[in-house]
């Protein structure tokens, strides 16, 4: 058990290492994603109630587009040169390389979100009535429910053909619920917690990530090994 | 012997026709929303299949990752295939109840948005199936696509519910006349053997083409 | 003591076709085994299998007397994919290597003896195809197997490095570490080997067990190498 704890933490070592290596390509994910809230202004018709109501739907929805390109990177450099082997012949345990991943662009996607919310403040005019830190839960919780399942199905995708369109077709109807919840909650933390569901929709992305990490954990190395 | 899936599935026909017969016809006109309700009497037998093949899935899942035997990627992808079937009928019926009973042909109500959601998951691995030309592959990596979308649909369910949690509740033969819940039970039936005879057909095909793929 | 290498009716199949089937044969420990044959033959295909990097289709490996994935930590492979990052330096790359393989020190080392020292911190990206072999090369010796599965050791090298890949066979085989060698550069290795296999369309075709695991240097040259090597 301790090894495997060792080897998980030597595996997000790496990721985060290399995401320093490559933190470029980072930034692109998060310009992109900048550009798609900009893009959602567009679609929402400039009119500014309807666009502070709907900040937190863009937020979420702009995260898991970028979510898309961030995924497919992270596995683009492990099967480019078949990486993905030689760590599992080192040998690292499947679970680790999972967990290691996982972590990884879950820290992408966590960046990027926490950059998009004051974006969201400007634009939208969205201010954080509850408080930053009750949002930055939030997207720590709903990032952390997009990486685990987008893990997964990005190793999958990654060795298949058509990748690029595999990935989001496999990936969208999974992150429904936690897209729900974390719009929900997000918006709970936008306009004021009335009804005090902020706490409800914090545990529905609580029970899938449990749910979701656990899965991924154990199915990991049926998708990886050849 | 070889054929018994074309009784079944004959078998499902007439008792589909007796029960929608006897719902259309026989059956008290619901108090509410008059006829409009009779759809119910093929809709929620389908409700009741789509999610059984899902299930069924999710089972052949299950084993394949167990026991790797083909049998259990046999019946992932007929039941995938039925289950789509049956799951795009499910949405239309949905959207034609919805039409003259809300006023519109889509509601975000809880089952609906749920069905569609599970639809587009199970499309999704049908596509990875057609990607992935290793048949080992290819059932391994449908098979987990399979598990993490079955497990999904509680949280789909529960998340559209809380949502929007301003529709009827759940017609289940406790809230209706007993002169109405015979022809659901007799249509829950028919379309279970219909979907039997699907699968059943099915899984002859996905054997088959195995059969194909793996020979030399 | 089982033998280092053993295999019964190993086969692997790919999408539409079997790349190799009814494998079966045993190399004793110690021993460095030559394998020959034509392009898509299915030498990389054996030697993938033999270090659990492909999960065999039917038959089973056995490294050492257990299953061929148990013994990962003894295994090292080079294939023609190399496993690097080329966002990271070469250094870097060793580094994580021996992080995740559990392996402290001797990265200098070894790639002061692959000749990689003045350029190991570059980025692997800027690497030249023969530079990208010597780190794979580094990577394999930083973790020290005794079980080498070497595939096509020799392409993308210069003449410089193909001297290497000869020392470090001379190496490999005088730690004791049993070797197989998959290469078109029959009549280099040879002299080296104790034994050959030939591989001809995804079967084994030359390997009776004696052969392997008693040959000589002397049973290697009776194997006619294909379409005459140098």
């Amino acid at each position: 058990m301790n090894e495997a704890l060792r080897e998980c933490a030597a595996m997000i070592g790496k990721e985060l290492s290399h995401l320093w290596r490559a933190r470029a390509r980072v930034a692109g994910t998060a310009a992109f994603a900048l550009a798609t809230l900009l893009l959602f202004s567009f679609a929402g018709g400039m009119n500014a109630d309807l666009l502070r109501h709907n900040a937190a739907g863009y937020l979420w929805v702009g995260l898991l587009l970028a979510s898309t390109l961030s995924l497919g990177e992270s596995f683009r450099v492990e099967t480019e040169h078949n990486a993905l082997e030689m760590l599992l012949l080192l040998p690292v345990r499947p679970a680790a390389i999972f967990v290691g991943k996982a972590v990884g662009n879950l820290v992408v996607l966590l960046l990027v979100g926490l950059l998009m919310i004051p974006l969201c403040v400007v634009l939208f005019d969205a201010a954080p009535r509850e408080g930053v830190g009750k949002l930055a839960l939030t997207v720590l919780l709903g990032t952390a429910s997009i990486s685990a399942p987008g893990t997964m199905h990005a190793a999958l995708a990654s060795r298949a053909r058509g990748r690029d369109l595999l990935l989001p077709l496999l990936l969208f109807p999974l992150v429904v619920p936690c897209v729900i919840a974390a719009v929900q909650a997000s918006r709970a933390c936008f306009t004021g917690d009335a009804m005090g569901e902020l706490s409800s929709w914090l545990a529905v992305l609580v029970g899938f990530c449990v749910v979701h990490w656990s899965l991924g954990a154990l199915l990991f190395e049926r998708v990886v090994e050849d | 012997m070889r054929r018994w899936e074309i009784w079944v599935g004959l078998l499902g026909l007439g008792m589909l026709v007796f029960g929608s017969y006897y719902g259309l016809v026989l059956a008290p006109r619901e108090q509410y929303m008059g006829d409009v309700q009779r759809i119910m009497y093929v809709h929620v037998p389908t409700a009741w299949n789509t999610l059984l093949c899902f299930t069924a899935s999710f089972v052949g899942a299950v084993g394949w990752l167990w026991t790797r035997s083909w049998k259990w990627d046999h019946l992932i992808e007929s039941t995938i295939i039925t289950g789509l079937v049956t799951g795009s009928l499910l949405a239309v019926q949905g959207a034609i109840w919805a039409k003259p009973t809300w006023g519109v042909w889509w509601t975000w109500d809880p089952r609906l948005t749920s069905v569609a959601v599970m639809v587009l998951s199970f499309l999704g691995i049908l596509a990875l199936r057609s990607f992935v030309d290793d048949p080992i592959k290819r059932a391994t990596w449908s098979a987990t696509a399979a598990v993490l979308a079955w497990v999904n649909i509680p949280f789909v369910y529960l998340c559209v519910r809380w949502m929007a949690s301003l529709h009827q509740t759940q017609s289940t033969p406790k809230t209706v006349d007993p002169a109405m819940v015979f022809p659901l039970r007799v249509n829950a039936f028919a379309v279970l053997f219909i979907v039997i005879f699907f699968v059943a057909t099915g899984w002859r095909i996905a054997r088959e083409l195995r059969k194909r793929e793996l020979a030399e | 003591m089982p033998p280092a290498i053993a295999t019964t009716e190993v086969g692997r199949r790919f999408a539409g076709r079997w790349a190799l089937r009814g494998a079966s044969f045993e190399v004793a420990a110690g021993q460095t085994v030559l394998v020959q044959g034509p392009n898509g033959a299915g030498k990389t295909t054996l030697l993938r299998v033999l270090a659990s990097a492909l999960e065999p289709t039917v038959g089973a490996v056995l490294l050492h007397g257990q299953s061929a994935i148990s013994q990962r930590a003894r295994v090292g492979l080079l294939s023609h994919a190399d496993g690097h990052y080329d966002d990271l330096s070469g250094v870097d790359n060793l580094l994580v290597a021996a992080r995740l393989g559990r392996v402290t020190g001797g990265v200098d080392v070894v790639l002061e003896r692959v000749g990689l020292s003045s350029r190991a911190g570059d980025l692997v990206r800027t690497y030249s195809a023969g530079m990208r072999k010597r780190l794979a090369f580094a990577r394999l010796l930083l973790k020290a197997p005794d079980l080498v599965f070497l595939d096509e050791p020799y392409a993308a090298l210069d003449t410089e490095g193909q001297l290497l890949v000869d020392a470090l066979l001379a190496e490999l085989r005088a730690g004791g570490a049993t070797v197989m060698v998959s290469t078109h550069q029959v009549a280099r290795v040879a002299p080296r080997c104790d034994a050959a296999l030939v591989v001809e369309n995804g079967r084994v075709t030359s390997a009776a067990p004696p052969a392997v695991t008693v040959g000589g240097n002397e049973r290697v040259s009776r194997i006619p190498a294909p379409g005459g090597a140098p």
